[in-house]
């Protein structure tokens, strides 16, 4: 079964983030590309995005025109800020690469359809 | 009083679970066997009662169940197959129910689905009777299970047990269900209510199934004995007109002294294996010592209080503190205990026990208009007809 890890960033991650020395930040970004190695073979597709701020949403469907506006498409203190599709057996296994990510502190795990 | 009901819930329990179990593995498809079960558990709750228990449970559920999915699986031709070929009873396994629990029990599944799924798939319980059991519609149960097996399909959670690194984990989640059970049978049941299934039987079964199949575990044990341990004080729960019988007043005669011998026997087995006592063996061990002692009074209060201190240490709760407080009371004195039960005011202010004990102590200390506000309060916060009752007695006197 295909999967989606959803890595969500909340706003005290940031802070604690940004709050860091360069050395931690690297350390940081290092224990993730480890992660990213060790699951390397179960992972199909994988994508970090750029910051929140950069995001702009587009809504359809209501009148002609799509409303377009600055911002991810939730007003909230938690985004998406990367995925890992991941080729596994079931939501057990999906669960333990959960666990074990290193990177921001929640991951929303979907089951993907096509 | 063991009627003629009770018998037939206990024959589907025994069995059905084990049927769910097999065709589970058979069919590989959850949904689709739990359908099944259900089918021949509608129909042998139709037909026994009339019929009679047939010599062979188990081969009958199995007979309907099977005649059932080939009548209405036509569409899947491979579980056609499938159901055609096999024989009941299928070839000896270890007992499959536990893959069963873990399944049910999943944390990916909401706690009411849990709750629900593992009535109906492990106990064999119908919708309507598990409705009855919590006080809500049907058609709420029925969402549930039907949300919850269509999540367990298409989120692809196993039918396994769980691997040993998350095994304690996964079995917290199923003893917590076990309890969330016997605690909603213990507290709505009343000496009268024949026509509700009695949740703290189905409890006590499962958690004597887990025992089975689980014997090194010390918390499974623990819960085992906790159930047992407050089920031998059942006869003495209620006066002959309904009335609930606080533990304090309880006819000691009444309690079945030989249960008790025997659960306070399993935790002590337990706890020779086993170091660091968990949260159910701890109140187990609360439980006992109620249960052991001669009357109300010379209860070992001061033992009771180094238990709620070690519970509370595992498993923070203003609900344990409260209990906690309650022991101080008999331990330390009233005023030692109000002080204690005024610092959990805010976090439990919609709890009817709260105001209850806090009414309680006021009264003890002589401040009887606050102890009558308290009460009132408590009052108003209680659903269960046995608890009002009581209280209202103890507003008049």
């Amino acid at each position: 079964m295909k999967y989606a890890l959803l890595f969500v960033e909340t706003e005290q991650f940031e802070q604690e983030l940004a709050a860091m020395s360069q050395d931690e930040r690297d350390r940081a970004v290092e224990k993730v590309m480890r992660w990213l190695d060790d699951h390397a073979g179960r992972i199909t597709h994988r994508a970090k995005l750029q910051p929140a701020h950069t995001a702009t949403t587009v809504r359809l469907g209501e009148g002609d025109e799509p409303l377009i506006t600055d911002g991810p498409f939730v007003e909230g203190k938690e985004v998406v800020s990367g995925y890992v599709e991941m080729e596994l057996n079931d939501l057990d296994e999906a669960i333990a690469a959960a666990r074990s990510w290193p990177g921001c502190p929640v991951v929303e795990i979907r089951p993907v359809e096509w | 009083m063991v009627t003629t009901q009770d018998a037939l819930a206990r024959t589907v329990r025994e069995h059905a679970g084990r049927l769910a179990a097999a065709l589970v593995s058979l069919l590989g498809d959850f949904s689709a066997a739990e359908d099944l079960v259900q089918d021949a558990v509608e129909a042998a709750l139709k037909h026994w009662p009339v019929e009679g228990v047939p010599e062979r449970p188990d081969a009958w559920l199995f007979t309907v169940a099977r005649r059932r999915g080939l009548d209405v699986l036509r569409r899947e031709a491979t579980y056609r197959a499938k159901l055609a070929q096999v024989q009941w009873p299928v070839p000896p396994e270890p007992d499959d129910r536990l893959r069963l629990l873990f399944t049910c029990c999943h944390p990916a599944l909401s706690r009411e689905a849990q709750v629900a799924l593992t009535l109906r798939v492990v106990c064999g319980l119908t919708t309507a009777q598990i409705a009855a059991a919590f006080l809500v519609p049907e058609a709420t149960v029925a969402q549930r299970i039907t949300r919850a097996k269509r999540k367990i399909a298409e989120a692809g959670i196993p039918y396994r047990v769980p691997r040993d690194e998350e095994l304690p984990a996964r079995l917290n989640q199923v003893l917590t269900v076990v309890y969330l059970m016997f605690n909603e049978g213990y507290l709505s049941s009343s000496g009268g209510q024949a026509h509700r299934r009695d949740l703290v039987d189905d409890a006590e079964w499962l958690a004597s199934l887990l025992a089975g199949l689980m014997p090194e575990e010390p918390e499974v044990a623990g819960l085992l004995a906790l159930i047992r341990l407050h089920r031998a004080r059942g006869a003495a729960r209620f006066s002959p007109d309904g009335r609930l019988v606080l533990l304090k007043d309880q006819d000691r005669r009444l309690w079945d002294h030989e249960a008790i011998d025997a659960a306070i026997r399993l935790l002590t087995r337990t706890a020779r294996r086993h170091h660091a006592p968990g949260p159910y063996q701890l109140q187990a061990a609360i439980a006992a010592c109620h249960a052991e002692a001669p009357n109300w009074e010379e209860t070992d209060w001061p033992q009771i209080v180094v238990l709620y201190d070690m519970l509370l240490a595992l498993a923070p709760s203003a609900v344990t503190r409260l209990h906690r407080a309650i022991a101080v009371r008999h331990a330390r004195g009233p005023e030692e205990a109000m002080a204690e039960v005024e610092k959990l005011g805010e976090a439990l202010d919609r709890y009817a026990l709260y105001h209850a004990t806090r009414a309680e102590l006021l009264r003890e200390l002589g401040r009887t208009e606050e102890a009558r506000a308290a009460g009132r309060r408590a009052l108003e916060l209680t659903g269960n007809p046995a608890q009002q009752a009581l209280l209202e007695e103890r507003l008049l006197s």
